[in-house]
């Protein structure tokens, strides 16, 4: 934890750009601000006037910038270099991790990130390695002109009683100050290490049987329009579009 | 493909739906040749179960003929043609649980561990055909199913064995002796079970070929208590004594049974106000149990025995009696069963002719009358104790 933070404070002087819409998928989930300004209407004005104000008291509520704090970990039974040869192929995270949407590696350190914000908001940041321990850590921190400041260490550590390896995973997040997007989460924000938690344990799936859990696409009769609600509203499922609401409503009724 | 798919409390319906298909690379697809409804099923039935989804299909009591296999299903594991019986619960056989031959709590089967894990701490496997909580996976009273990690659960029916001394051992059969396993039989014990529907009639069963010298068996079904008494099991219909608890006292010389088995679970029917009270906070929804069984048991049960729950709960009860489970040096015993640990010795006994499943078949009816076989079974009516439907009857496909 203290490591995760430190490395996170020796960075905190650096700039963090200044999407802060963009900010809100990630821990907000909420999205009422980014649906009101890209509806352009009346109704659309008046939800983003209603983010803008929650965004001015987020404002004077305090200048200094909130850090919020993804921490969970996970016994995987694998060794710790089969778990950390898999991470280290930041090419492989998006698999489990629900969230990312693609990780592109640029060079040896550095890699490009996008993750799903709230009704298909793509939120981009370049990460770089700044600590790299063979079979043990691995940590890095986002570069200056990133979306967002995302700060992460993975460590790896052979659990007792020959069990596997335990995966400790801290991600630190830090939106702009006084972001929309802080209001947000604060009003329906998911919890970060509820989500990081949900990643490592598809992690775990994917090491110990070579796939992840799944229903998705599998038979059923026909579904209520409250089935297709909570499948927009699943905490651990992002929608990826905003098209995709109505075609998750209209696809649980389907039948052939 | 025709399923039975839940729509409802106590409204089933037989849809058309489209065929499964592999979706993960260990999956299997079983084209199913018999399949039974389950007392299990019946809380769902009754709408007592939470994260139930109009549309899911039923049915974990399931066996077939193997149709299509995943990319990475070896094929001495599996393959297409092989007759298999499917285990209700889903393990993936690679984690700490499996390892440990803890089937039923694999941790890598519920894609939906979550939900589970914030009503229990932590989350079982996955099942099919019942809560989205536990997996939300389409079930097996359908035409075909899609079997997850197929190459852990399913067994392969030896030649010469008829679906129906074969299909219980995918789910009751194997309930019900790790009912039995868990009253830690020693010989001479004394074993008393309540409810003898077919998981009960199987942990009857089961507790003799364990070793036990008497069981007794507890009931308010004259036809089912007349079938554990084929069994050698000594009778007690409830509705016809004032206490339960004082007329296993008297049977045992006052020291009470070794062990006591709730197979009964969350719906017990059980005499006096503190049903009416348990009854009535199910209803509105103040308790998802109603725990009339397991009190009994506790109470009746010999000081330093054991309690063993078959039956199924889920959720939170009231009026545990808490100090008597204490005091008394109580052991219980519970879980969902370990399919896999069981399922091959089973097939071996049934193989030996040491018991014929088949004896709880009281229905054999097409899946188009499932609907109200769900009725029938659930108000004991036209003396039901099992109901196996057939998908294909009439040679009808969809």
């Amino acid at each position: 934890m203290s490591e995760a933070l430190s490395i996170h404070r020796e960075n905190a002087q650096s700039s963090r750009g200044s999407a802060a819409l963009r900010w809100g998928g990630l821990i907000g989930g909420g999205a009422v601000a980014v649906l009101g300004l890209s509806k352009r209407s009346k109704v659309g004005a008046a939800i983003a006037a209603t983010g803008g104000l929650l965004a001015l008291l987020g404002a004077r509520a305090g200048a200094r910038k909130k850090e919020y704090i993804a921490r969970s970990s996970m016994l995987v039974n694998c060794s710790p270099s089969e778990a950390y040869q898999f991470w280290h192929k930041f090419e492989n995270l998006p698999q489990f991790m629900r969230h990312i949407e693609s990780i592109n590696i640029i060079d040896e350190n550095r890699s490009e990130w996008q993750a799903i914000g709230p009704l298909g908001k793509r939120i981009r940041w370049t990460a770089e390695i700044v600590r790299d321990k063979e079979n043990e850590v691995i940590a890095w921190n986002s570069l200056p002109e990133s979306d967002i400041s995302v700060d992460g260490i993975v460590k790896f550590s052979p659990a007792a009683g020959n069990r596997g390896t335990v995966i400790t995973a801290i991600v630190v997040y830090t939106p702009p100050a006084g972001a929309v997007g802080r209001a947000l989460a604060k009003l329906l924000g998911k919890d970060p290490s509820f989500l990081m938690r949900q990643d490592l344990r598809r992690l775990k799936a994917l090491m110990e049987t070579g796939e992840i859990p799944t229903t998705d696409g599998q038979s059923h009769g026909p579904r209520s329009k409250i089935t297709g609600a909570a499948r927009v509203i699943n905490p651990d499922q992002p929608v990826r579009d905003r098209s995709q609401i109505p075609q998750m409503m209209e696809m649980k009724r389907r039948v052939s | 493909m025709k399923a039975v798919c839940w729509m409802g409390t106590e409204k089933m319906s037989v849809e058309n739906v489209p065929d499964p298909t592999i979706l993960n690379s260990r999956d299997a697809i079983v084209k199913i040749t018999s399949t039974c409804i389950c007392g299990s099923d019946l809380h769902l039935y009754d709408g007592l179960m939470p994260t139930m989804e109009q549309g899911d299909i039923m049915g974990h009591e399931f066996m077939g003929e193997v149709v299509e296999v995943g990319a990475a299903i070896k094929p001495e594991k599996l393959k297409v043609g092989d007759r298999v019986v499917v285990p209700f619960t889903i393990a993936c056989g690679r984690c700490f649980f499996c390892e440990q031959q803890l089937w039923s709590c694999c941790d890598n089967s519920n894609p939906n561990y979550w939900i589970a894990e914030k009503l229990m701490g932590y989350s079982p496997s996955g099942l099919f055909g019942y809560t989205h909580m536990m997996g939300g996976y389409a079930g097996g009273q359908a035409q075909y199913a899609r079997v997850p990690f197929a190459d852990v659960g399913p067994l392969k029916i030896p030649d010469g064995i008829p679906d129906e001394k074969a299909v219980f051992l995918s789910d009751i059969f194997p309930t019900g002796w790790m009912g039995a396993e868990n009253c830690n039989i020693q010989p001479g014990d004394t074993v008393a079970i309540w409810g003898c529907g077919p998981v009960g009639q199987f942990a009857i069963r089961s507790a003799f070929l364990l070793g036990a010298e008497r069981v007794i068996a507890i009931d308010r079904f004259d036809y089912r208590l007349r079938m554990a008494e084929q069994a050698g099991a000594e009778i007690i219909n409830y509705e016809k004594v004032d206490d339960v608890v004082e007329v296993l006292k008297t049977m045992t010389g006052s020291i009470g049974p070794d062990s006591c088995m709730d197979a009964v679970g969350m719906e017990a029917h059980y005499p006096g106000l503190m049903y009416a009270l348990d009854r009535t906070k199910q209803i509105l929804r103040l308790q998802p149990d109603r725990p009339g069984v397991l009190r009994e048991c506790i109470l009746a049960c010999r000081k330093g025995g054991t309690v063993s729950v078959p039956g199924v709960y889920g959720g939170f009860i009231d009026k545990m009696p808490i100090g008597p489970y204490m005091n008394k040096g109580l052991t219980m015993k519970t879980g969902q069963t370990h399919m896999m640990r069981y399922m091959k010795p089973l097939m071996d006994r049934i193989e030996r002719g040491e018991i014929d499943p088949s004896f709880v078949v009281s229905h054999r009816v097409p899946i188009d009358k499932a609907p109200e076989m769900y009725k029938i079974f659930r108000d004991k009516q036209d003396h039901c104790t099992k109901v196996v439907l057939d998908p294909w009857a009439n040679g009808a496909a969809a």
